[in-house]
């Protein structure tokens, strides 16, 4: 470096050799990680060109009809999807409707009410536990939660709630309930660490006017932060939809590879995904593996939407915070 | 408010007391969820470790597994396979993923910039059976599965990961020691290899190693790339290999309750494997956010 500074004081201008040098580095590196980039933005677009090309077959014999059918025959070529995406949705949707209060209780838990000490630590307990692969959580999910709720978390929830169409049936130890209360489990940590960090944005004089107005903690929750983080919070949720949406491991492990449309939750089913993970050694037609591929077409559809608005209300929701100040 | 006020009187009214008791209510609420999390996280993590210690031994890290009807054996050849795809697989992901977070932070226009983040958020909330159905569409059809091929579909899953988490440590590098070094006379590229990157290595490691505790456990993306192999140890990329959550997958859908004590072992070998690396990394991150922060 030094002898970098004498060369500039003595004489004016660098030795052109080493002016070529850093005009070539400048531009390889520009190149090269520019590169890099466009292979990121390639790779998505590939995904979906990709999908849609090995589905082909299927999506041009049986077109939208494959969408409103239900079953899989794999000796008539009958296929249809109807009760996977019925099955996709339901668990999909439960799981969210347990695992979104939960995740904002924990969210202002982790934010506004653990004790210093001990909030960190909760914290990263809670994010250890998406750390947790989705094939052990399946396992988990098969011998140890499944009988359980087979067992014990069934039957009482048919002594008591049988009357409700989804309580309806015999409980099993592999089933739809099941498959939401894995998928829950795996939503709650993604959606809970987001909404923390959404809640620790909130501007502290907000939050101590509310309270110095005499609010409760309770109310500043939900006269401040909550209306302050209302879309983020949305954002939060719809991502953790995308992911149990996609789940198809543990699912498959837990859900018990039933067919047709049931209400009840004690019922085998199956998911886009975990069909998907099921099939994987036995499509042995062409027309089988598009039919599959066909299935994994629908969920990359779903999940891009999903994804994409999720992102986006994410971008609008930062925009505008970081513009209103 | 207003009528406590004008009675001067300093017992609670019935509704001061109703808010109380629903702010009350509503803490013991919050409290009970983070509660319900922490106690989830400790039943599976006390399941795997109770139901997979007694299955561990030498033999089952050395062995490959029993032939048909007899007992014993190992997963030697799922350990080994599990090794050769995720080290492939983070050779892959992480120059690229940095170089794409090089990009983002320091050449490219604020648009561009933008795309780039929003095809890396998609990206990475792709399902990562998809991602396994793309590799096995682009590579297997036709010539069969392989190693390399799994790993090349963790490495679509690890891109995002390195390429978010070295972003965000680039964007936490002074903007003083940037323009410092090009004051100096450094040349952009210089500026980037010799200061802005040395400064991040500590937090690239950190998303490297995050990423590769995710890929250690991603099954759905091995399915359709390198799931039917041979009973033994090999360390060819160009073989298809066994892995540790394949093995998982497979043996936890059997019926033989001696499978499903190797499943909770090799459940066991996978679960503490990706908690120390997790925990490790976040440990290293604190450090390092706390160095650059002075």
């Amino acid at each position: 470096m030094s002898g970098r500074v004498n060369a500039v004081t003595s004489t004016p201008a660098l030795p052109s050799r080493r002016r070529v040098g850093d005009r070539f580095g400048d531009v390889f590196l520009h190149v090269l990680t520019g590169a890099a980039a466009a292979a990121a933005v390639t790779l998505l677009i590939a995904i979906g060109w990709k999908i849609f090309d090995i589905a082909h077959p299927a999506i041009s014999k049986y077109g939208l009809t494959f969408i409103t059918r239900q079953g899989w025959d794999a000796i008539h070529n009958r296929f249809g999807a109807l009760d996977l995406i019925w099955g996709t949705a339901v668990t999909s949707f439960l799981a969210l409707l347990i695992a979104a209060p939960l995740s904002i209780a924990i969210g202002l838990y982790l934010s506004e009410l653990a004790p210093r000490g001990a909030r960190t630590v909760i914290a990263s307990l809670v994010e250890l536990l998406a750390a947790i692969p989705s094939v052990v959580l399946g396992l988990w999910g098969i011998l140890v939660l499944g009988p359980f709720v087979g067992k014990d978390l069934g039957p009482w929830l048919h002594r008591y709630l049988g009357f409700i169409p989804l309580f309806d049936g015999t409980p099993q130890n592999a089933g739809i309930l099941v498959a939401v209360l894995v998928l829950t489990i795996m939503i709650v940590p993604i959606t809970s660490s987001i909404c923390r960090e959404l809640f620790l944005g909130v501007p502290t004089e907000l939050e101590e006017g509310a309270l110095a107005l005499g609010a409760t903690r309770w109310e500043m929750v939900r006269g401040v932060i909550l209306p302050y983080t209302r879309t983020g919070v949305g954002a939060a949720v719809i991502l953790g939809f995308g992911r149990a949406v996609g789940e198809a491991i543990a699912v498959t492990q837990v859900i018990g590879a039933g067919y047709g449309i049931h209400w009840s939750l004690f019922a085998t089913g199956d998911t886009l995904a975990s069909k998907l993970a099921e099939q994987y050694d036995s499509a042995t037609t062409k027309i089988q593996t598009a039919s599959l591929v066909y299935l994994a077409a629908i969920l990359l559809v779903i999940s891009l939407l999903v994804n994409l608005a999720a992102q986006l209300i994410v971008r609008r929701f930062a925009h505008q915070r970081t513009g209103g100040s | 408010m207003a009528v406590d006020v004008a009675h001067f009187s300093l017992t609670p009214s019935p509704r001061t007391r109703r808010r109380k008791l629903v702010n009350l209510l509503m803490q013991a609420l919050a409290t009970i969820a983070a509660l319900a999390a922490v106690t989830v996280l400790a039943v599976v993590i006390i399941s795997v470790a109770q139901r997979g210690a007694s299955a561990l031994s030498w033999d089952f890290f050395t062995k490959t597994a029993a032939t048909f009807g007899q007992s014993g054996g190992g997963v030697a050849n799922a350990l080994v396979g599990s090794l050769v795809i995720v080290a492939l697989a983070t050779v892959m992901a992480v120059p690229v993923g940095i170089l794409v977070a090089l990009y983002v932070s320091e050449f490219a226009p604020p648009r561009v910039a933008d795309l780039v983040r929003l095809v890396l958020d998609v990206l990475n909330g792709l399902p990562s059976i998809i991602i396994g159905i793309f590799v096995f569409g682009l590579l297997v059809i036709g010539s069969g599965q392989a190693a390399w091929k799994g790993s090349f579909a963790l490495a679509i899953i690890m891109l995002p990961l390195v390429a978010r988490a070295t972003q965000e440590v680039l964007a936490l590098v002074p903007s003083s020691l940037r323009e410092g070094a090009l004051a100096l006379g450094a040349s952009r590229w210089r500026t980037v290899l010799g200061v802005v990157l040395p400064t991040s290595v500590g937090g690239i490691l950190t998303g490297t190693v995050l990423a590769v505790a995710r890929a250690a456990g991603e099954t759905a993306p091995l399915l359709f790339t390198t799931s039917i192999a041979a009973n033994t140890v090999t360390w060819d990329p160009r073989q298809p290999v066994l892995s540790i959550p394949y093995d998982i997958f497979v043996l936890s859908e059997s019926a033989d309750p001696a499978d499903h004590a190797r499943a909770w072992a090799l459940g066991l070998v996978l679960i503490s494997f990706v908690l120390v690396t997790s925990l490790t990394a976040r440990l290293l991150l604190v450090r390092h956010r706390k160095r650059l922060e002075g």
